[in-house]
């Protein structure tokens, strides 16, 4: 696989950024908002957002399961920040009615970090991303409570696990695609290409 | 399950924290778009917006149209009020101060809302200044009738712009209007070679750095979504297709009939804006929309637009 079809689901949030940012990485991207559209994907991308409203549009436009099931054929999925709820098995402090898509084992607490005027970035150190410190966004923030244990934990910040792999899934508290450095997308590009 | 907790104290930090830094406002909005900000004035209607899937909430005292109708001063609200909003809801609250008036935004800040709205719909307190957005930890949305007006607001901070529309007026045309207007500045500037840039600056009244900027990126550094006059599912389409990255629906959704199914209806096409499809099936049985006003019969004086400069 040369250049591999990645998707950015487009419901709501900073889907342009991750586009940007996976074509920088060489991958094919595109948005994704209809079932039929996760089909020939190599790879997907949860970006950031309102993880409630991404969690009901998925719900209301019968994206839920077709989501589930992409994440579970072992095809590579990334999440950041609402992406990352998206992508935990268990959620705290999100509503009553919240659904997410799982795939990752672990437990995540919706805006941990606080709201927005906590709201902050800073330098993370992230296995498997060489290179020095990735600058972490992170925007009313969850944080990883805790983890099963094949999850493999690659970046924590103040005492936190903010980044995450289980197999083929990804995931991180902060927001890579806001900064112009796209070691981690790259990163995860070559997940995709390795799958 | 087998968890491992995974906090411990004992891992230092890898970096120092930097809060209210441009890319964590800017990076804040860019988290909102392609959804719905809806005016809220109680508790119960903020919970009605959190079920129909909006992004985030305004809290005020008054919705525009009311605030039409009562007449007087409009100040920021009573911060019990939205305290309580804070309270009932998990998604993000935004609140308005009056242009200029930059102790309401202090005291707004303190109160921990997520966005503050610099809003001519409030009425001004300063009518040559408006607030220095940089000061603040908490980001700005401001409105603007022009890619002028949207610069000169950046230029003072904010990190988000919404085209201002006719808010209270239940009629899309101003909104059209004024995002037709900055989208095709920006086209505009997108064809001027560098020697032209500073003289469009001159024109715009904003400076030459952004101007230069946004001739690049082809776009605002900041969100763009629309705001006032946004009352159907269509009309929130509309402005998706011209080019906002989202909407604020103000009295549209709680002076229509059945506001959590016409919020609930603005939401989805505001996501499908593209899929005729599915803004006629969210459209069906939506009961009463907001009466509305023509706004070529509204008094220059009741034209918020107008206010800001």
């Amino acid at each position: 696989m040369s250049t591999p079809t990645i998707g950015v689901l487009a419901l709501q949030g900073d889907v342009r950024e991750h586009l940007t940012a996976l074509a920088t990485a060489d991958a094919l991207a595109r948005p994704v908002r209809r079932p039929e559209e996760l089909d020939d994907l190599d790879g997907l991308v949860i970006p950031g957002g309102e993880s409630t409203t991404m969690s009901k549009l998925a719900v209301v436009f019968g994206m839920l399961e077709p989501l589930r099931a992409f994440v579970g054929s072992g095809k590579p999925v990334y999440g950041t920040c609402a992406g990352m709820i998206m992508l935990a098995d268990k959620l705290l402090d999100g509503r009553a009615d919240q659904e997410t898509l799982g795939g990752i084992d672990m437990i995540v607490r919706r805006n941990a970090f606080g709201r927005q005027n906590e709201s902050f970035e800073a330098a993370v150190e992230m296995a498997g991303i060489g290179g020095g410190a990735v600058q972490g966004v992170f925007i009313r923030a969850p944080w990883v409570e805790s983890t099963g244990a094949a999850v493999e934990v690659l970046a924590s910040y103040g005492g936190h696990t903010v980044a995450v792999r289980q197999g083929n899934v990804l995931a991180t508290s902060f927001h890579p695609e806001l900064t112009g450095d796209h070691r981690v997308h790259a990163y995860f590009v070559d997940m995709v290409r390795g799958a | 399950m087998s968890s491992t907790p995974n906090a411990t104290s004992a891992t230092a930090p890898a970096g120092n924290p930097e809060t209210g830094t441009a890319r964590v406002k800017r990076g804040m909005a860019e988290q909102l778009k392609g959804g719905v900000i809806m005016d809220v004035v109680t508790p119960e209607e903020a919970k009605i917006a959190e079920d129909a899937g909006a992004v985030a909430v305004m809290a005020l005292e008054r919705v525009p149209a009311d605030i039409r109708k009562d007449g007087g001063v409009a100040r920021m609200s009573d911060p019990d009020m939205i305290d309580g909003i804070i309270e009932a809801v998990s998604i993000p609250v935004m609140a308005k101060s009056r242009i200029g008036h930059f102790v309401e935004a202090q005291v707004l800040q303190s109160l921990g809302v997520d966005y503050i709205d610099e809003s001519e719909v409030l009425t001004p307190a300063d009518e040559v200044n408006h607030s220095d957005k940089w000061a603040f930890t908490t980001p700005f949305v401001c409105g603007a009738t022009n890619l002028g007006e949207a610069l000169r607001r950046i230029a003072e901070g904010a990190a988000m712009i919404r085209s201002k529309g006719e808010a209270g007026t239940g009629n899309v045309v101003e909104a059209v209007r004024h995002l037709r207007q900055i989208k095709g500045e920006i086209a505009k500037l997108r064809g001027c070679d560098n020697n032209e840039l500073f003289a469009a600056a001159k024109e715009l009244r904003a400076p030459y750095e952004l101007v230069k900027e946004v001739a690049e990126l082809g776009k605002l550094p900041v969100v763009l979504f629309s705001a006032g006059g946004v009352a159907t599912p269509a009309d929130a389409a509309l402005m998706r297709q011209l080019g906002a990255e989202g909407v604020f629906v103000g009295s549209g959704i709680f002076k229509s009939g059945d506001p959590a199914k016409r919020a609930a209806a603005i939401v989805k096409a505001t996501t499908f804006y593209d899929d005729p499809k599915v803004v006629a099936d969210v459209s069906r049985n939506l009961g009463e929309a907001m009466v509305g006003i023509n706004c070529d019969t509204l008094p220059e004086a009741e034209r918020y637009a107008n206010r800001g400069w």
